[in-house]
């Protein structure tokens, strides 16, 4: 096989990209579009790229961008995941497996933080944040000191400590795997219950049929544009990591929407809003249109103090659809 | 009947309470005396005109299958944009997934790709980096393969014990599709792989970049660049344009919205394949590269969601069972807890790294049952207990739980999520 892909690249150097044997299709790749695209990172730094980033400034960047989800320090809000802690607990009953605690490589936090996170804001970040995010998360497992900087010079010889206790699959060599013929007959003197999940009673009810009944009901009387609030609908998706709205929706790290046009600031039960906010909502402030448009467009210039980490829709047909749609989810 | 006759929609729960009741032999009787309404009554639907053929475009399931659908744990996951829903097993048969019904696991939600704008990169250590649109994959040779894909947590909330009622929930982390597409090697072909290229890294369009490494091995072997699901354009929840099978292998591996393939000499260690998708022992060491589905299989009719409606008598106990090695030439039935056993009837097609259908016809004499199945696979492989599980691997393996699970059956037909001694 290699022998033979030696021999085609060989003739495509003097032929050109369709070399004998091949299909020819497709086209060269540009070095930039690789670029674009290539930004995996590995243990051993190959793909990571210059620059550099302190504990103090990654501290700041979480509070900002992470903590919402995943603490101030990175011991997790509701089940979203905990990134720091739980050293020792890997043989406990219920292990906490974090970056100190389970992760055997650094580069898999900076390339995961790089390529996938803020949720909902992915590759947002610019690769010094990354450092020093990377940076913070190792002080936050008690990994290095306060003053700690992280760069593409340090990283490969900055080590986790649970490198070494992973293995390669073996299932194979184990018990479970010989093969054998089983009993067929009279192969226990007795059969008693053990567990029963109905004890536990976690299991979800479902309702299908109840469900259809009321998407049935809500189309029935449309308030609003409905064209334009399905587009709004697709503007939502940058929302939907903090916000829900419709039949059923909670807080999670922002309040929920449901009513949201035309209803007073600061007026869901049980979240706790920024001080900004409130005192805002103390001035009697409504969630007009126009209000939910300005702040919509620049969160943060609008309500200084706001814990919203979104940085804002600049275009206005976006606005204008979101704000629809967030009136069509009246109830 | 509890349900209103305007609805026309028969909830899950009046459904059954109507099945139980009408499954004693004094209700049939009632019914044949009087003479049967659903006989004697001119029904609206032998009357009067239905719909014609442009009324549903694109074809759905009758009023009276609502329920019939893929559901989630909402206390699984923190928000259901990186979530899981499970396949409707115990209203499935054969051995084919409707493509609406495959179970969905996502990380940053449904990604919406454009296939004007769909684009395959192939680079790392190649000859020619390339760039295909959907036409040029369009031009390669096609190939179809039934595949199932497991989720390497499928039955992953049962290590502690039972703990999900339905089928659904325990096992309803695969589905079994009719893939259409072009094979990876075909396409590594085209842009050369260097000698030195020993793993591949698949990489996903949407927010979550998806990534894991798959050794080329693997890739060379039976690995598919798929674009057809059941004859159809894959769902956008299953990868729309375009997606990568790694049969038999987990789930996870499976990327979606396939944007990139890097070939490179060692592997990547992300995030998938580091924090998640690593078995954690008992002893705190962790396995790593699992990627093989053992053999597996469950019962899915009776189960919880689907209870025995016709009491005592002639009955069909059926279920599913699948291997990430091959096929399953056997499955043995239980019915009294692993006691004693009978071979099951396979059925259907016997495809590699296929889920496989199989039935066991018996006369139910209406006392509790509890019932087992056990799956071998055409390696000689043998599907464990839980218990036997439990003793190489502790509890915290989340993954790769492919223990016999058991059902107990009262005297109504009710079934019960159980382990048993």
């Amino acid at each position: 096989m290699s022998k033979f892909l030696k021999a085609t690249a060989v003739i495509a150097l003097i032929a050109g990209p369709a070399a004998a044997d091949t299909l020819g299709l497709g086209r060269a790749a540009t070095p930039a579009e690789i670029a674009a695209w290539d930004i995996d990172i590995r243990p051993d730094g190959a793909g990571l790229p210059q620059g550099r980033g302190d504990v103090e400034t990654g501290e700041e960047i979480f509070a900002e961008q992470c903590a919402y989800c995943h603490g101030d320090f990175g011991e997790g809000v509701d089940r979203w995941p905990v990134l720091a802690g739980g050293q020792g607990t890997l043989t406990a009953e219920r292990p906490v497996k974090t970056i100190g605690s389970y992760w055997p490589y650094l580069s898999t936090v900076w390339d995961y933080v790089h390529r996938a996170m803020p949720f909902g804001n992915a590759q947002s970040l610019s690769d010094d944040e990354v450092y020093a995010i990377t940076a913070y998360l190792l002080y936050a497992n008690d990994l290095v000191d306060d003053d700690f900087e992280l760069s593409h010079e340090n990283f490969a010889e900055t080590r986790l400590p649970n490198e070494t206790n992973f293995f390669p699959d073996d299932r194979a060599e184990s018990p479970v795997f010989i093969a054998r013929e089983p009993c067929m007959s009279d192969c226990k003197p007795e059969v008693k219950i053990t567990a029963r999940a109905m004890v536990l009673d976690v299991t979800p009810e479902t309702e299908g049929a109840d469900l259809a009944d009321e998407v049935v009901e809500v189309a029935a009387a449309p308030a609003f544009d409905a064209e334009l609030a399905g587009a709004g609908e697709k503007v939502f998706k940058k929302c939907k990591a903090c916000h829900q709205v419709g039949e059923g929706a909670k807080n999670k790290v922002g309040p929920h929407l449901n009513g949201i046009v035309g209803a007073a600031l600061g007026a869901r039960d049980g979240f706790r809003y920024s001080k900004a906010l409130t005192a805002r909502a103390g001035e009697g402030a409504v969630w007009d249109e126009a209000a939910l448009d300005a702040f919509l467009t620049k969160p943060k210039a609008w309500l200084k103090g706001t814990k919203m980490a979104f940085a804002g829709l600049k275009k206005e047909t976006d606005r204008a659809a979101l704000i629809e749609y967030l009136k069509s989810q009246s109830q | 009947m509890p349900d209103s006759p305007k609805s026309g929609l028969t909830t899950r729960r009046g459904f059954l309470a109507a099945g139980l009741a009408a499954g004693g032999a004094g209700a049939v009787s009632a019914a044949q005396a009087a003479g049967d309404p659903a006989i004697l009554e001119v029904k609206p639907w032998a009357q009067e005109l239905g719909e014609g053929v442009d009324a549903r475009p694109y074809g759905s399931p009758s009023e009276h299958e609502a329920h019939v659908v893929r559901r989630n744990v909402p206390w699984l996951t923190a928000d259901p944009v990186s979530s899981v829903n499970f396949t409707p097993l115990h209203e499935l048969d054969g051995i084919i997934t409707p493509n609406g019904l495959c179970f969905e696991r996502h990380h940053a939600g449904i990604a919406e790709l454009d296939p004007a704008e769909y684009r395959l990169m192939i680079n790392g250590l190649v000859d020619r980096p390339l760039v295909f649109t959907m036409q040029d994959l369009l031009r390669f040779p096609r190939v179809n393969k039934v595949h199932f894909l497991e989720c390497a947590a499928n039955s992953g909330m049962e290590w502690r014990g039972a703990q999900l009622n339905g089928c659904q929930f325990t096992h309803g982390m695969i589905h079994n599709v009719m893939y259409t597409g072009v094979m990876l090697r075909d396409i590594l072909a085209e842009a050369g792989v260097k000698t030195s290229g020993t793993w591949l890294l698949p990489e996903g369009a949407d927010a979550s970049a998806m990534t894991r490494s798959i050794p080329m091995e693997k890739a060379l072997d039976d690995c598919m660049v798929a674009f057809k699901m059941n004859g159809e354009a894959l769902r956008p929840e299953q990868g729309y344009p375009v997606r990568l099978v790694v049969p038999g292998w987990e789930g996870n591996m499976w990327v979606k919205w396939l944007r990139r393939i890097e070939v490179g000499d060692q592997p990547w260690h992300h995030r998938e394949e580091t924090s998640k998708y690593t078995d954690l022992l008992g002893d705190g060491k962790a396995r790593r590269f699992t990627w093989e589905m053992d053999a597996k299989s469950v019962i899915t009719n009776p189960s919880p969601q689907a209870p025995i409606t016709h009491g005592p008598g002639p009955m069909v106990l059926t279920g599913v069972a699948w291997s990430g090695r091959g096929t399953i030439p056997r499955v043995d039935v239980s019915i009294d807890g692993g006691a004693n056993w009978v071979e099951a009837r396979m059925d259907g097609p016997s495809l590699d790294k296929s889920m496989h259908r199989f039935y066991h016809d018996f006369v139910w004499d209406g006392k509790p049952m509890l019932l087992q199945s056990r799956a071998h696979d055409s390696t000689g492989y043998v599907q464990p207990t839980k218990d036997a599980l439990r003793a190489v691997r502790g509890e915290n393996s989340i993954y790769h739980n492919n223990g016999i699970q058991t059902w107990y059956v009262n005297e109504q037909g009710v079934a019960e999520n159980v382990e048993v001694s």
